[in-house]
């Protein structure tokens, strides 16, 4: 029997409610079947299994109380099949979100408090309690608060705050720009939209999506993710993309397998994901099994954006407005549409002549646009 | 259809995107996509939108005359004409 663990669904998760099973014990369950919903800062999300066979032994019931990533959920598995192998949850302090951010406003070392969560986790109250004891005073009880969309509001702005603030401590960013003649692309987008019905149209935007999917086989060293000192490159190219939600905060769930996908496949896989983030039905393995992330402002007059990388990715490209600049070539003045593409790519795993011919790359495939 | 039933399709499709939005301060010669900040995702979703209701399909190059609400009204008031 394997663990069917908390996930964490990104690196600014320490901690997630479960919302409800959608197996029971004794289910038969594959690889790939979502078995329960779980509640982070970013909303709540659907789990699938890594291990196929039986549900065994249900161990954590669906509740208010916040589980600690690596906690034991359920046991998932054949009956008479060896113990699977399972990520042992890494030796750090379990602290519940709430609790990490108390502790760090009032400059608390988190070792130094007592444990009584569930699962051996530091919980809110436990922090509070070393706070009103240093002040020798009574403890303040927090009356439980209700979900609001203000409360939903500051736990997303919590965990983008968590990401970011990781990334801009850990990752030596270096940055790239190179702007992009895109005349040849949106002149061939335009003619293959013309003989489309409304519903079929393309977005610019998955041209130069499949056109970074493209390059990174030619850098993978950027489709990769960074963790305990060693980069790890990945197979598939599943790319993050940053994905806005009204009322604040973004999502950047991963697009699977672009590289195979041709355009009108990449239309309706982005359409579904950014229908599905915006109604709150991503998946578990969305939030982590992204190499690289594509974020776009180019909705907004934005020309050139310089990017945050999302831990432990790598690399971030950065797409701006396409504008209408002078442009020379060949000794002529002209002028095209111009997308300036950037990349903030992390030191430790590349180098900028690396993230140069990504860049360089990116742009030859854009003046193919029919070969995407 | 009267200009206002257009105006009603238009706010009702554009409600679907931005439930938060406050239509009686948009002005008629705002622009809308910037007004209630819709991407151009939500922006081809509320043209789908509109030629499931009203069988008025826009073609993309007349996008860029679809900027205001007066804009939209008179567009689609010579289309259904």
């Amino acid at each position: 029997m394997a663990d069917f663990i908390m996930p964490s669904l990104g690196a600014d998760m320490t901690s997630g409610m479960l919302v409800s099973w959608l197996v029971e014990e004794g289910d038969q369950v594959k690889v790939g079947d979502i078995v329960a919903e779980v509640e982070t800062a970013k909303g709540v999300f659907e789990v699938e299994t890594f291990n196929g066979g039986v549900v065994g032994k249900i161990l954590v019931q669906p509740g208010d109380a916040e589980i600690a990533v690596g906690t034991v959920l359920a046991t998932i598995g054949e009956e008479s099949a060896v113990v699977a192998v399972v990520d042992a949850p890494t030796e750090r302090l379990r602290v519940s979100p709430a609790a990490r951010r108390l502790a760090d406003e009032n400059h608390i070392d988190l070792s130094q408090v007592e444990a009584t969560g569930a699962q051996g986790a530091i919980s809110l109250a436990d922090v509070e309690g070393l706070i009103a004891a240093a002040a020798a005073s009574p403890p303040v009880r927090n009356a439980p608060k209700k979900e609001s969309a203000v409360d939903f509001k500051m736990g997303m702005r919590q965990a983008i705050a968590a990401a970011m603030s990781l990334s801009n401590r850990e990752i030596p960013h270096y940055y790239l720009a190179t702007d992009i003649d895109m005349g040849r692309s949106l002149s061939w987008l335009e003619e293959q939209n013309r003989q489309r019905s409304i519903r079929e149209r393309l977005l610019p935007v998955v041209l130069p999506l499949k056109a970074v999917a493209l390059a990174i086989a030619k850098v993978p060293e950027l489709n990769a993710h960074w963790v305990d000192g060693q980069l790890q490159l990945k197979s598939a190219v599943h790319i993050g993309f940053a994905i806005t939600l009204r009322g604040g905060g973004l999502i950047t769930p991963a697009l699977h397998n672009v590289d195979q996908l041709n355009l009108d496949q990449l239309m309706a896989a982005m359409s579904d994901l950014i229908s599905r983030t915006r109604s709150g039905k991503l998946r578990g393995s969305e939030m982590t099994d992204a190499g690289i992330t594509v974020t776009g402002l180019g909705d907004l007059g934005v020309r050139t954006v310089y990017g945050v990388i999302y831990p432990p990715q790598v690399a971030l490209v950065g797409l701006g407005k396409i504008s209408e600049q002078p442009w020379a070539e060949n000794g002529l003045l002209g002028v095209r549409p111009v997308l300036t593409a950037t990349l903030a790519a992390d030191h430790r795993a590349s180098d900028g002549h690396l993230g140069g011919q990504f860049l360089d790359a990116l742009n030859k495939f854009l003046q193919e646009p029919e070969a995407l | 259809m009267t200009e206002a039933e257009i105006k009603t399709t238009i706010i009702a499709g554009l409600y679907q995107i931005a439930p938060e939005a406050d239509f009686e301060e948009l002005l008629p010669t705002e622009n809308i996509r910037e007004e209630l900040d819709i991407d151009s995702f939500d922006f081809l979703n509320f043209l789908i939108g509109l030629d499931d209701k009203l069988k008025v399909e826009i073609p993309e190059s007349d996008y860029e005359k679809l900027i205001s609400m007066n804009d939209l009204i008179g567009y689609l008031q010579e289309r259904l004409s």
